[in-house]
């Protein structure tokens, strides 16, 4: 699994992708935002958190119109993997590679917490690892996370089971109480129509060693790493 | 010339920044205050004279950038 990290201006979260992804077992290369191609050979392209341009204009508005982006979108039409995290999934969404947009929270704050997520389906190159409505704990840190997309656009992703995670209380129950942003259908990450793109709110990579207190990030870094060896 | 691009939010979109400076302007006490939308104001100087060509390449920069048309509305005037 060769895995191509690109940097924005503003990224903050490529180091640690980076060593979520090495942890796995995967070759990781650096790539920048105004590169026009792909390192060659390159499994997956992974779009990390961070502000990049300092989140003016949208989220993720100008990022997703980066030269590399060109050449992230031929990837994905291919049928290559792409991961957003946070502000890669807004990334992503401006981008086109994912429907809808990440829009300000519905309560105004900045959230940064530890979170739980139900993992709706197993059958993916990025949940393998875990068991079909796994309840696992990961962090949250955004302040435009609250997902929304138009009703047909919604009935799709529901009818097609497009959506990844969901936030759910320790329970695995999926309740407004539980939902930290007033994102619809609590849905904290989706899935392109091949489930080769994923887009998640939720920082896997921030627990995959129990020395900062959890490891259940680990189980998505260690599917993808698996589903290339599988291929 | 001149041309000023406006990016509203559609109706029916939450606008949590809209909300929160309708209640600061109604805890100032400003009369009258029924809600707010908070948008966006884009001033864009052109070198074109063509007013065609102009609306145009403005209609490009709001479908490609400027809006997010899931979300958004976008309007263009064009000035002198």
């Amino acid at each position: 699994m060769k895995a191509a990290v690109i940097t924005f201006p503003g990224s903050n979260r490529d180091g640690d992708v980076a060593r979520a992804l090495k942890q796995a077992g995967a070759t990781v290369v650096h790539s920048w935002h105004g590169d026009s191609e792909l390192p060659q050979g390159t499994d997956l392209v992974v779009l990390p958190g961070g502000f990049s341009y300092g989140d003016y204009l949208r989220t993720g508005a100008i990022a997703g119109r980066a030269h590399i982006m060109d050449a992230t979108r031929a990837h994905a039409a291919r049928g290559g993997y792409v991961l957003g995290i946070c502000n890669g999934f807004q990334i992503a969404c401006e981008a086109g590679l994912l429907p809808g947009i990440l829009v300000r929270n519905a309560h105004l704050k900045f959230v940064c917490k530890r979170q739980n997520l139900t993992v709706e389906r197993n059958d993916t190159p990025y949940t393998a690892s875990y068991a079909k409505g796994q309840v696992i704990d990961v962090c949250i840190a955004h302040g435009e996370g609250n997902y929304i997309a138009d009703a047909e656009t919604l009935a799709r992703l529901e009818g097609e089971g497009l959506v990844a995670f969901r936030y759910a209380d320790a329970d695995g129950k999926v309740t407004p109480a539980a939902n930290p942003n007033g994102s619809l259908d609590s849905i904290a990450g989706i899935y392109s129509p091949g489930f080769n793109v994923l887009g998640l709110m939720p920082h896997p990579e921030n627990l995959i060693d129990s020395l900062v207190g959890g490891t259940d990030g680990r189980g998505l870094f260690q599917s993808l790493v698996g589903a290339k060896r599988a291929a | 010339m001149k041309a000023r691009v406006t990016v509203t939010l559609k109706n029916g979109v939450l606008d949590p920044q809209g909300k929160a400076i309708e209640g600061a302007l109604k805890s100032l006490g400003i009369d009258g205050v029924g809600s707010v939308r908070q948008g966006k104001v884009f001033d864009i100087e052109l070198s074109t004279v063509d007013k065609a060509a102009a609306e145009a390449a403005l209609k490009s920069a709001c479908e490609k950038l400027l809006a997010n048309t899931v979300i958004e509305n976008y309007r263009v005037e064009i000035g002198a």
